[in-house]
């Protein structure tokens, strides 16, 4: 593995890998841990956070992942009913995290911390340092060589390895249990469709809590023994993607969503004879991408002209999304939409999408290489069966099902039944056997003529315009389907700058008539490939993005749709009455948990 | 925050023609502490500074550094003793990159000359690294700047520049360093982010550097400052700890203001 620190790429040998998992696990037993114990770790991507998950799985503990922004209520609810021992952070923040969590965490016993930034003040006994711990490891090593494999030896492949807490759309999260053989059959299963080399690159940017990046950086990264590059900070990670270029990435649908809007910014910019060659390079790129896919010939002359393209235009735009090297890529944990897909493969990106979940490890399905539909998500992978209940539901069964919810058996006994996984969402499988995503059961709407629709799928289709953040579609058993938009802060901004249009703030932004004409021409846009039933007929600019501190979307981005109902009541009623503008009385959470009343004005825009 | 002191202010005398800038202004800053001056526009408090930086000569009294008395030395003979500043109206170079105006900052520490540096080998690129490992380890970590590295200073919103402004006063070393108006121009969160480095620069133990601050952001000033002097067309009425000051009526007269408003402390 690699870590950019003070601006260098500093490799790691798989040797030292080994030692200081090595030490870390002795000095973590040293403390007290023992197996079974379950061991809390928060902090960004990096070497110490990879060490510590697997030092706590060689003794033989349990790690929950926690989300490096989760608000300080949620990690005291997951620390506590995972009753984790120890919490493994990055630095001071974490530290104050925990300490703040400590008194209503009673099983609790020890922090860790590594980065020595601004710990100069504290002095609480349950506070050790990895350094610390580290040490304690090399003594607990010099004294008993063997101790180390002994400990290791003594796990079984159906241990519980990982408590990962799924994002709650409603209610409380739950903590999934899954297990070794869980974790590396995923690894080795998914390796077999799309190998890796040893030599690979994989970028690990995206939080560890998350089960897509436990996937790729440590089952696959275990299997494949692929090198993994841990970015500098938060801040440097799209420089550092371009600087390593990886040969295989997968992320959620929101960071190809703004590569995708990075690029029509800038060509939006750019001037008259860039913007030709590029409309010209993406026409014929997409051409090429569709005939291949429809298993159609390409004749000679297009196929000139896309090596004219792709050297002119389209190398240039992999080069600069980072994803020069890229043998496959994936996208999966919500919907990217067919129009975000055909752009990548346009521009000669093998872009597949997965579908999945926690409580599988990681995906159950995957497009095959040549093999992409836009709407559908692809093939079962090896030692998996898909297959679709009489109501619609996705049922799926593999040796990478989990193991169970934890404390959680009336949640369990629902989801696993008779040895399949039952998933929630609705979808169906095509005369091609790919497998079809309609949305989550409970957010499947039924339009006005009867027919069934997915939220998911308009949206999706919305947010292929630049200007357009976030979409939430509504219309369940309602005569019409209405949209509530969050505006691009940037690009939206940037537009108005361009047209010397004045604005001092977002709801501003937001509320002004050209703005409103904006986004009215990309909802007719999309109205226009679909169903008369189907079509959006009102909709307002919201005066705010979606947040997951607001507990409006979780924090993988998915909408909550339950709770925006219940929210923005307001709006659902303005909008279905016809009025022409909504009054909106709102409170706003601050990161550091702070609140505020505001008060807003949303003009109503038809569509129809 | 008892130390020995290190910078010795007395009784300074400064006057531009017929306007007095400073009347016998006495001070004393001790190292390891954060000493703020405060005081009414045009109350002498850069002028203060700048006499202690070289910029001006007083016409009567003493500057002492580490005992030291500083008269006749050029601005450049006293940042090699130590003693670094910040600029109210920042000194970066616009068109150069954050990295580059750090590196600036190194300057006197070099030892290569232009030929070594032209020739680039043994020397001249071991010293190189050496203090790009110095700013990469120590400043920009510190001052969280990895992201901003290669970007060109002038493209940087004001509160970035103004850490740039303080990455490239402390690549000298500093033993002592004067900040003039760190504050000016910057929102609450860039604030916060500023008095925090001020903060740590003056306790880490790495670092340990005096401080010697003008400011007009009493919430700052009162929150951070170990010792506090108020100057007043150009003489020192008031010094203390900020409670002290605070609660002095002439202060209140002078500056603050006649509300006895405590002011919200931000830490």
């Amino acid at each position: 593995m690699r870590e950019k620190e003070f601006g260098v790429w500093r490799p790691i040998t798989w040797r030292r890998y080994l030692d200081e998992v090595r030490w870390l696990a002795l000095g973590l037993t040293e403390l007290g841990l023992r197996r079974g114990d379950k061991v809390a770790l928060v902090g960004h991507n990096r070497p110490e956070g990879l060490w510590a998950e697997m030092a706590t799985l060689a003794i033989g503990g349990v790690v929950v992942w926690l989300y490096q922004d989760a608000l300080i209520d949620e990690i005291q609810y997951m620390v506590d009913h995972a009753d984790a021992r120890v919490l493994v952070g990055e630095g001071q923040q974490e530290v104050d995290k925990g300490l703040a969590i400590k008194p209503r965490c009673p099983r609790l016993e020890r922090i860790v911390w590594d980065d020595p930034k601004g710990m100069r003040g504290y002095d609480d006994p349950c506070l050790v340092s990895l350094a610390e711990v580290r040490r304690l490891g090399q003594e607990a090593h010099a004294k008993d060589p063997e101790a180390f494999e002994r400990m290791v030896a003594r796990g079984a492949a159906d241990d519980v390895a990982l408590l990962f807490y799924t994002s709650g759309t409603t209610a409380q999260p739950k903590g999934a249990l899954l297990s070794h053989r869980n974790m590396l059959k995923m690894g080795q299963n998914l390796m077999a469709m799309d190998p890796c080399e040893e030599s690979d690159d994989y970028v690990s940017f995206l939080p560890f809590a998350w089960i897509g990046e436990q996937m790729m950086s440590i089952s696959c990264g275990l299997m494949a023994g692929f090198a993994l590059n841990f970015p500098e900070d938060p801040e440097t990670v799209q420089r550092d993607i371009r600087e390593i270029a990886p040969q295989v990435m997968f992320s959620p649908p929101r960071i190809y969503e703004q590569m995708v809007r990075t690029v029509q910014v800038k060509v939006l910019d750019a001037p008259k004879p860039k913007r030709a060659a590029y409309n010209w390079a993406m026409r014929v790129g997409g051409e090429v991408a569709d005939r291949r896919f429809a298993k159609q010939p390409i004749s000679w002359p297009l196929r000139l002209k896309h090596r004219v393209a792709d050297l002119a235009v389209l190398r240039k735009l992999r080069d600069h999304l980072g994803l020069a090297r890229i043998r496959h890529t994936y996208t999966g944990g919500a919907a990217l939409g067919p129009d975000h897909l055909r752009f990548f493969h346009g521009i000669g990106v093998n872009l597949k999408q997965i579908y999945g979940q926690t409580e599988i490890a990681g995906i159950s399905v995957v497009h095959r290489d040549g093999d992409v539909r836009y709407e559908t998500s692809g093939l079962p992978i090896p030692e998996t069966e898909v297959r679709i209940a009489p109501d619609g539901e996705i049922l799926s069964r593999s040796p990478c099902v989990f193991q169970g919810y934890y404390k959680n058996p009336e949640a369990t006994a629902q989801t696993l039944r008779d040895g399949w996984l039952h998933s929630g969402d609705i979808g169906f499988i095509d005369e091609r056997g790919h497998l079809v995503v309609f949305d989550r059961r409970k957010d499947v709407m039924t339009l006005a003529d009867g027919s069934r629709f997915a939220p998911q799928y308009l949206e999706t289709r919305l947010k292929f315009s630049p200007y357009i953040k976030d979409a939430w579609v509504l219309g369940d058993r309602r005569d019409a389907v209405m949209a509530v938009i969050c505006i691009d802060a940037g690009v939206v901004g940037k537009w108005a700058e361009d047209n010397h249009i004045p604005y001092t703030s977002y709801p501003e932004l937001s509320q002004k008539p050209e703005v409103q004409a904006l986004v009215r021409d990309a909802v007719l846009h999309v109205n226009k490939a679909l169903p008369q039933a189907a079509r959006v007929q009102r909709f307002v600019n919201l005066h705010k993005e979606f947040d997951a501190d607001d507990e409006e979307l979780t924090r993988t981005r998915k909408l909550r749709r339950a709770f925006l109902e219940e929210r923005y009541q307001a709006i659902v009623e303005g909008l279905y009455s016809g009025a022409r503008e909504i009054h909106l009385e709102s409170t706003i959470t601050y990161e550091d948990g702070r609140t505020s009343q505001t008060r807003h004005t949303l003009r109503v825009v038809e569509t129809a | 925050m008892t130390g020995d002191p290190l910078l010795r202010i007395e009784s300074i005398h400064l006057a531009f023609g017929g306007v007095k800038a400073l009347r016998g202004v006495s001070l004393e800053v001790r190292r390891g502490e954060i000493f703020s001056i405060i005081g009414p526009n045009g109350a002498g408090k850069t002028v203060c500074l700048n006499c202690v930086n070289g910029l001006y000569r007083p016409q009567q009294g003493r500057i002492r550094f580490e005992g030291r008395d500083l008269e006749g030395l050029k601005p450049y003979r006293r940042a090699a003793l130590g003693i670094s500043r910040t600029f109210q109206k920042l000194e970066l170079f616009s068109g150069m990159t954050v990295l580059d105006n750090v590196r600036l900052g190194r300057h006197l520490h070099m030892r290569g000359g232009l030929l070594s540096g032209a020739i680039y080998l043994g020397q001249a690129s071991r010293e190189e690294v050496e203090h790009r490992e110095f700013i990469e380890r120590e400043i920009i970590d510190l001052l969280e700047m990895t992201h901003l590295r290669d970007r060109v200073v002038g493209m940087l919103p004001y509160g970035l520049q103004k850490r740039v402004e303080l990455g490239r006063a402390l690549a000298l070393g500093p033993k002592l360093i004067l900040l003039d108006e760190p504050m000016a121009g910057l929102n609450l969160e860039e604030v916060e982010d500023m008095a925090r480095f001020i903060i740590d620069i003056n306790e880490e133990a790495r670092w340990r550097v005096t401080c010697l601050l003008v400011e007009h952001d009493m919430g700052v000033v009162m929150d951070i400052s170990h010792r506090v002097a108020v100057l007043n067309f150009g003489e020192k009425i008031a010094e203390g700890t900020p409670g002290e000051v605070q609660a002095d009526p002439m202060v209140h007269q002078a500056y603050l203001g006649e509300e006895e408003e405590i002011y919200t402390s931000r830490r």
